[in-house]
């Protein structure tokens, strides 16, 4: 099967953000395809490079990074989402004169005509939120 | 927009336009996917039905200082998104009528809620 992920929550906040995670990794395992993630609303946080959880807890951010890495996941920020709450990548914060960036290696940013897109090719847009 | 496929999109609406960024955010993804030629639906559930209601005041001067985005939804029209559902009960509980909505829509109970959803492709909720 192949799936989309839509994810609208933020990390450590809500069980959104690791339901989806999990539901991910375990489609991934047992063969199916992920044509992609999309992060949207508070969900952009999740890629965030900053994090800092108590080192006995999870990293939400470097644990989709890893992920990413192992299975060429395509992980999507919305960019209207990510602006308005400061999440910006290394071209983003060149092109709005900001003094820094901080999405983590694995995401990248894009629009909602992913979102859509995804959709469209996915054989279920499966959404987590609230 | 690569190929020929039409889908029936749905986005469920169920929360106040101003209290979460939901309702909003919710708009930017309908008024994106309008260039997308599929076939669109929305719905308004539950608190969502505020969504619509005329007279929404939210100017700093005569407000809560935040961006009046209710007018978007009489735009909706010329993107060809032109079917608005609005759940029965949910807008009767809150004692509103379909003369308080700033749109056309057309009001199912329960059950054509039911049956209008089982028929879409991808469900969005917000």
């Amino acid at each position: 099967m192949k799936f989309g992920i839509l994810v609208n929550e933020g990390p450590y906040q809500h069980q959104a953000s690791d339901s989806a995670y999990q539901f991910t990794k375990a489609a991934l395992e047992k063969g199916h395809e992920i044509f992609r993630v999309f992060f949207y609303h508070d969900g952009v946080y999740n890629a965030s490079r900053l994090l800092v959880p108590p080192q006995d807890d999870r990293h939400i951010a470097n644990r989709w990074s890893a992920l990413a890495k192992e299975y060429k996941l395509d992980l999507v920020v919305c960019i209207a989402a990510a602006q308005r709450r400061g999440m910006l990548d290394e071209n983003e914060a060149k092109r709005q004169g900001k003094d820094a960036h901080n999405i983590v290696d694995g995401f990248h940013i894009s629009g909602l005509g992913q979102l859509i897109e995804a959709g469209i090719q996915s054989e279920r847009l499966v959404v987590f939120g609230d | 927009m690569e190929d020929e496929v039409i889908k029936k999109f749905l986005y469920i609406n169920r929360k106040a336009p101003y209290g979460t960024v939901y309702a909003l955010e919710s708009l930017e993804v309908v008024l994106i996917g309008a260039a997308f030629d599929q076939d669109v639906s929305l719905a308004f559930i539950d608190d969502g039905v505020y969504q619509l209601k005329k007279n929404q005041k939210t100017s700093v001067d005569s407000g809560i200082g935040m961006k009046d985005f209710s007018k978007t939804y009489r735009a909706l029209e010329g993107y060809d998104v032109e079917k608005l559902y609005v759940d029965k009960k949910s807008m009767e509980e809150r004692g509103l009528s379909v003369d308080d909505l700033l749109v056309d829509v057309e009001v199912l109970d329960e059950a054509q809620m039911t049956e209008m959803m089982e028929q879409q492709d991808v469900v969005l909720s917000f």
